[in-house]
C-alpha cells in the first residue's frame, strides 16, 4: 500500500514539472529524476546496507558453503579437506543409517504436528467462551511456547525419571511401574514427542482460536435454529471454516518441527532413537563423529527439503486463500 | 475460576431442549477443560520450582512430597557452586540485551528504508529479506562456526552475537506495520522539509512503538532462549550463557539426587521470560503468531 503511494506522488511530481515543456523527450525527466533520487538511494543504502550485508554475510552465504563443504571429506578444525565429489551424497541416499533417521524424524514430525494441532483444536474449543479466568488460561497455555527448550526439557527429565520422577510414583500408586524412558530409544521417542507437544501446542491452540473466534455467529445461529446438535455443527459448519487456518497451522508447525533442536539436545544427547535429520546434521559436526562434511550433505538436503516444502505451500495457498 | 459455583449453568434467554443441551454443553466445554489445560501447563512448572527448594534426601525417594521441607535457597547456592551462575546470567543478560537492541535499530532502519525510501528493485530486495525466514538456523550453523573461529570469534561476546544479528523478523513485522501508516503525513513533512531522519525519528517511530516493542520482546525472548549458536560457539564456561551453562551442569551432575540443583538452574533461564511474558503477553503473543514463527 505505502510502496504503491510512494510512486503514484512520485511518477506524477516528475511527469507535472517535465511534461508541459518537452513531454516527448524523456531525457531532462530522468535528469530531473535522478537529481532527486540519487540522495534517496544514498539513504536507502545507509539505512539498509547493514543488515543486508548480515543477512548476505550470515544466512545466504552459509546456504551456498554447505553445498560446498558438502563435497568434501573434512573435519573441523584440521587444515585438509579431501574434495569427494558427490560421495558424501552417494553415502547418504544408500546408507542404512539414513533410513533410521529418516523414519525418526518421519514419525517425530508426524506424532508433533498431529497432536499439537488435534490437542490445540481442543483447546481452543475449551477457551473460545468468555467467561472469568480464560484470559488467565488462554496466556497460561501459550506460555510453554515462550519458554527455553533447555529449561523445559530439564524439567520434564524430572518428572520422566524412572526412579525418582514423580510420573513414576503415580504409575506406582495406580498399581504399574514406570517404562524405561531413558534406555528404550523407541520410549525416549515417546517421551520427547509428549514434551515437544506440551510445549507447542499453546500455539496451534492461539491459531485455532482466532480461527474460531473470526467465524460468523449467525451461521452456528442458523444452525442451531435448523435443528444441528452441537457435534454435528462442529463437524459440518465449524472444522469446514477453519480449513484455511488448519492449511496454515499444519505448514507452521511442519517446517518448525523439522527444525527442532533444543529438547532433543537436552533430553537424549547421543541421540538414540531421536536422531533427526536436524539432529543427524548436528552430532555428524559436533558430536564425536567429527564428519563436517557429511553434517553438510546432511544440511543440504534439508534444507532442500525445506524448500520443497515452501514451494508446495506458496502453490496450494493460493487456491486455498479463496476459500470462502 | 474460582467463581465455578457462582455460574449459572443454563443460559435464562434460551429455553426447552436448549437448555438442556447447554447443560451438557457446560459440563463437557465449560470450565472442566479449561482448569484441565491449565493445570496440564502449570503443573509441571510449578514442580520445578518446588523442587528447586528440595534436599537431596527429599528427592531420592520414592513417595516424594508436595512441598520441600524449607524454602532455604541452598540448590541455588550449591548451582552458583558447581557453575559461574552470576557470570552466566550477566552474559545472557548482555547478549540478550546488546543482541536484541541491535536487532530492533536495524529491523526500524530496514523497515523504513524498504517502505518510504525510493530505490530500485525494492520488491526484490525485499524477498531476498523474507525468504531468510525459510532458512533454519541449523543449516547455517557449520559454515557460521568456521567463519567466526577463522575471525577469533569463538569464547567472545560479539562472536556470540554477530551472526544472529541478520533480522528477516522484524523487519518483515514493520515493514507491514509501516505500509499501514497514512501516506499523507509523511508527505506533508516532506514538502515541509523534513529529512528522511526526522521523518523516521519524529513521525514513524513515535507511533510505531507497539510494532516495535513487539519485535524487541519477540526478539528478547528469541535471544534468551538461544542454544544451539552458543552452545558450539563456546566452550568456556566463562563465556556461557545459561542455557548453556545448564548443559554443562547437567553433565557434571548425573546422580538422581542432582534434581534440586538442576531444577535451580532451570528456574533461573525460565523465570525471568516467565515474567516478561506475563508483564507484556499481549505483545509476545501477536507478535509470534502474525507471519512468520522464527528468527
Amino acid at each position: 500500500m505505502g510502496v504503491s503511494q510512494v510512486t503514484t506522488t512520485e511518477v506524477p511530481r516528475a511527469g507535472s514539472s517535465a511534461a508541459p515543456v518537452r513531454s516527448a523527450q524523456p531525457r531532462p525527466k530522468r535528469r530531473r529524476f535522478s537529481s532527486r533520487s540519487r540522495r534517496d538511494y544514498l539513504v536507502f543504502l545507509a539505512l539498509a546496507t547493514p543488515n543486508l550485508l548480515l543477512i548476505a554475510l550470515f544466512t545466504y552465504r552459509p546456504l551456498l558453503n554447505n553445498i560446498y563443504y558438502s563435497t568434501l571429506n573434512y573435519t573441523l578444525g584440521s587444515q585438509v579437506a579431501t574434495p569427494v565429489g558427490l560421495g558424501n551424497y552417494k553415502e547418504f541416499f544408500t546408507s542404512d543409517d539414513t533410513q533410521g533417521v529418516l523414519l525418526v524424524t518421519a514419525v517425530f514430525t508426524v506424532a508433533t504436528v498431529g497432536g499439537s494441532m488435534a490437542l490445540g483444536l481442543l483447546v481452543a474449543l475449551a477457551l473460545n467462551k468468555r467467561v472469568k479466568g480464560v484470559g488467565f488460561a488462554r496466556a497460561a497455555v501459550f506460555s510453554p511456547f515462550v519458554l527455553s527448550g533447555v529449561g523445559v526439557g530439564l524439567v520434564w527429565l524430572f518428572i520422566f525419571d524412572p526412579v525418582v520422577g514423580v510420573l513414576s510414583y503415580v504409575l506406582r500408586l495406580l498399581g504399574g511401574s514406570s517404562p524405561e524412558w531413558f534406555n528404550d530409544p523407541t520410549l525416549t521417542l515417546v517421551m520427547v514427542i509428549i514434551v515437544y507437544v506440551w510445549k507447542n501446542v499453546g500455539y496451534a491452540a492461539v491459531i485455532y482460536l482466532a480461527g474460531l473466534q473470526s467465524i460468523n455467529k449467525d451461521l452456528l445461529e442458523a444452525a442451531a435454529i435448523d435443528g444441528a446438535n452441537s457435534r454435528r455443527t462442529f463437524f459440518s459448519i465449524v472444522l469446514p471454516l477453519l480449513s484455511p487456518t488448519t492449511f496454515f497451522l499444519l505448514v507452521t508447525t511442519v517446517l518448525n518441527s523439522l527444525q527442532a533442536f533444543d529438547l532433543l539436545r537436552i533430553m537424549n544427547p547421543l541421540g538414540r532413537g531421536t536422531n533427526t535429520l536436524i539432529y543427524e546434521a548436528y552430532l555428524q559436526a559436533f558430536g564425536g563423529a567429527n564428519r563436517a562434511g557429511y553434517s553438510a550433505t546432511i544440511s543440504t538436503v534439508l534444507f532442500g527439503l525445506l524448500v520443497l516444502l515452501t514451494v508446495f505451500q506458496l502453490v496450494f495457498l493460493e487456491r486455498r486463500v479463496h476459500y470462502r | 475460576m474460582t467463581a465455578v459455583a457462582e455460574r449459572p449453568a443454563v443460559e435464562p434467554r434460551r429455553k426447552g431442549p436448549m437448555s438442556r443441551q447447554n447443560l451438557v454443553a457446560t459440563i463437557t466445554t465449560g470450565y472442566l477443560p479449561i482448569i484441565l489445560a491449565t493445570a496440564v501447563v502449570v503443573v509441571p512448572l510449578l514442580w520445578m520450582v518446588l523442587a528447586s527448594f528440595k534436599s537431596p534426601g527429599e528427592l531420592l525417594t520414592q513417595t516424594p512430597s508436595v512441598l520441600p521441607d524449607s524454602f532455604a535457597p541452598s540448590n541455588y547456592g550449591e548451582a552458583a557452586d558447581r557453575v559461574p551462575f552470576g557470570r552466566l546470567f550477566l552474559n545472557s543478560a548482555i547478549v540478550t540485551v546488546v543482541g536484541a537492541g541491535i536487532k530492533v535499530v536495524l529491523a526500524v532502519l530496514t523497515a523504513y528504508a524498504l517502505v518510504f525510501v525510493r530505490f530500485p528493485g525494492k520488491k526484490i530486495i525485499f524477498g531476498l529479506v523474507l525468504a531468510t525466514l525459510m532458512v533454519p538456523p541449523q543449516v547455517q550453523v557449520l559454515p557460521n562456526y568456521i567463519f567466526i573461529s577463522e575471525l577469533g570469534g569463538r569464547d567472545t561476546y560479539w562472536g556470540i552475537i554477530l551472526p544472529g544479528l541478520a533480522t528477516g523478523f522484524g523487519t518483515f513485522l514493520l515493514r507491514q506495520q509501516f505500509l499501514t501508516l497514512p501516506g499523507s503525513i509523511l508527505e506533508a513533512a516532506e514538502i515541509d522539509g523534513a529529512s528522511h531522519w526526522k521523518r523516521l525519528t519524529r513521525i514513524v517511530v513515535p507511533i510505531s512503538t507497539p510494532a516495535i516493542a513487539t519485535v524487541a520482546l519477540v526478539n528478547i525472548v528469541f535471544e534468551w532462549n538461544e542454544y544451539l549458536w552458543p552452545l558450539v560457539i563456546v566452550s568456556d564456561p566463562n563465556m556461557m550463557t545459561l542455557p548453556v551453562g545448564l548443559t554443562l551442569l547437567f553433565n557434571s551432575e548425573n546422580g538422581a539426587d542432582a534434581y534440586g540443583v538442576l531444577m535451580a538452574g532451570t528456574v533461573m533461564v525460565i523465570l525471568p521470560v516467565l515474567v516478561i511474558f506475563a508483564a507484556f503477553q499481549r505483545y509476545i503473543v501477536s507478535g509470534l503468531t502474525q507471519g512468520a514463527v522464527k528468527d
